[in-house]
């Protein structure tokens, strides 16, 4: 009996608990929310905001150890300093790179998934694509260590044709970047061509438009916020790699190598070092903002 | 599009060829792992079953592979309940700041991992090694959670786009609280998505290994840490090979629990 009247008494009290947390959506969306924002804003941005003010500070150049005194020397170091201002260039004339060599590698790839494969076997291809994005980043950066390394497979391919394989180095960087970064292009633009609507390609043909005028006036203008869109993927990507660089780059150096070699000895010029690739990357968004692919994401 | 014949062969060849970049280094880490050669050379002088035993009992790559597991565990776990939190609050509320805090939770994920990693370890360094708590486990499942976040509020806020708020509504006109109808009705809708962003997350924190460089205390070596520690080691190069092979097999479990549940969210988005 008087286990019933409690249980009764507890069912009560939830009742007015659920009642009065229904009436008040600001107390619930404060419950919610509490908890998230104090792990992102406080923990996560405070980290960032904290990393990016000690970009600001300087080291003792003896014990190394972080001195908190307002300066710029950092920036002007970065700016001035010739082999910076190369790494940079590097940095970003590797993501452009990787993002064109996969742009132009996904198209015929999505086009064949999503207009010339039979329908029934799309899905199933599709999957195909993605599988690879499931297999260990380091296992893929390792088959192509495997691939390129002395008397490996690339050799093997190359060896009737009396040529060597590309070995460790920039364009060794460059095609493992490609390849990793390659389904985050492929699968949109697969997207773009599926929803391309059948009529439109018919309208241009009976216009009188060969596949080559229709692919150039048609298909391209309506794919090209996709393609914008998966660079997004391969060219930030690519922009804070610095472990691929490690393992098949040889001693080619990226903007990712500079910030890990300061880190342990001067902490606030990696922290300038690594406003560089966060600064590139906010640019290149807003510059494809304008395109209006940020949408199809 | 009317293709010609020769264009369709073109793209199909190209497709070919394409499928066949991709796959083609996979195959040869499941080859590689077997050659009982310590180089990488080309084709293999003949196939062993020998490195797969040696390490199955590599206690290095073991130990690692079990701290890899805890800490995608524990990250999973954290990001299932904020990314949760996070996405009924933008889907089912209006509020000041809304679009901000869908950018935020983006952030981890969007900015370069070493960015993240070196904020992370000294803001660790000042806030915690004053109390006493050193980088171990804790600073990666921190770590980690903070990037797998934005997987799972993805799934769940998709979800709950979809799905009306008109359904809970129903349920506490016919007398349900809140917390019943949410048990009810709520949850039960966004199950799946749960399912998979969990999986997603798992596997975000499974393969990560920057952020984990720098939140990893001493001693703590996760499965993608112990393979960049050995790749260089020709010592140990049939036991990497081994592991990645194993990595390798392993990646089939995801996409195929993933078709499993029902495609929509799942084969989605990755990031």
């Amino acid at each position: 009996m008087a286990t019933d009247a409690n249980a009764a008494a507890g069912r009560g009290s939830v009742r007015r608990l659920a009642g009065s947390l229904h009436r008040r959506p600001r107390l619930r969306l404060a419950l919610l929310l509490s908890a998230p924002l104090l792990w992102l804003a406080v923990l996560y941005l405070g980290s960032l905001a904290v990393l990016f003010a000690s970009a600001f500070w300087t080291t003792n150049s003896f014990t190394s150890q972080v001195v908190r005194v307002w300066t710029t020397d950092n920036f002007h170091e970065l700016f001035t300093t010739p082999v910076f201002r190369e790494v940079v260039v590097r940095s970003v004339g590797v993501a452009l790179a990787v993002t064109a060599l996969c742009a132009v590698l996904a198209f015929p790839v999505a086009f064949y998934t999503a207009r010339v494969a039979r329908p029934r076997w799309r899905p199933l291809l599709v999957v195909a694509i993605l599988t690879p994005l499931w297999a260990s980043y380091l296992v893929k950066v390792y088959a192509w260590r495997l691939i390129l390394s002395q008397g490996g497979l690339a050799d093997w391919l190359l060896a009737p044709f009396g040529l060597s394989g590309p070995g460790f180095g920039l364009p060794a960087t460059v095609l493992t970047l490609t390849y990793l970064w390659l389904p985050y292009m492929i699968l949109p633009i697969h997207t773009a061509l599926a929803q391309l609507p059948a009529n439109l390609l018919d309208a241009s043909a009976d216009l009188g438009a060969r596949a080559g005028r229709t692919f150039r006036s048609v298909v391209l203008p309506m794919v090209l916020p996709s393609v914008a869109a998966g660079s997004v993927f391969t060219f930030s990507l690519s922009l804070g790699d610095y472990i691929t660089v490690q393992i098949v780059g040889g001693k080619t150096q990226l903007i990712g190598n500079l910030v890990y070699s300061d880190i342990e000895l001067n902490l606030p010029m990696a922290a300038a070092l690594g406003t560089v690739p966060v600064v590139v990357i906010v640019l290149y968004l807003l510059a494809i903002r304008r395109t209006g692919a940020l949408n199809s994401l | 599009m009317h293709l010609g014949r020769t264009a369709r062969i073109a793209l199909r060849a190209g497709a070919a060829l394409g499928f066949a970049v991709i796959y083609v280094p996979l195959l040869l880490v499941l080859v590689n792992s077997f050659s009982p050669d310590r180089s990488a050379s080309w084709p293999p002088p003949g196939l062993t079953g020998h490195w797969w035993s040696v390490a199955v009992h590599n206690s290095g790559a073991r130990q690692a592979l079990w701290v890899s597991v805890k800490a995608g565990l524990g990250a999973t776990a954290i990001a299932l309940v904020l990314g949760t939190l996070i996405a009924f609050a933008v889907t089912r509320h209006r509020f000041f700041g809304r679009d901000t805090v869908s950018f935020v939770v983006v952030l981890p994920i969007a900015l370069p991992g070493i960015v993240t990693g070196i904020a992370l370890n000294s803001a660790f360094g000042t806030v915690l090694q004053p109390l006493g708590v050193g980088l171990g486990l804790f600073t990666v499942i921190v770590g980690h959670a903070t990037f797998c976040i934005v997987v799972v509020f993805n799934n769940v806020a998709a979800r709950l786009r979809r799905s009306a708020a008109s359904y809970e509504e129903a349920a506490m006109d016919l007398g349900a609280t809140s917390f019943r109808a949410f048990a009810d009705v709520t949850f039960p809708l966004v199950r799946s998505a749960l399912l998979a962003g969990g999986l997603l997350a798992f596997a975000l924190s499974f393969d990560e290994i920057v952020v984990t460089t720098f939140t990893a205390g001493p001693g703590i070596e996760t499965l993608p840490i112990w393979i960049f520690d050995n790749m260089t080691r020709p010592q140990q190069a049939p036991v990497v090979n081994v592991v990645a092979a194993v990595l390798v097999l392993l990646s089939v479990i995801p996409i195929y629990v993933a078709q499993r549940l029902s495609g929509d969210t799942a084969t989605s988005s990755r990031v």
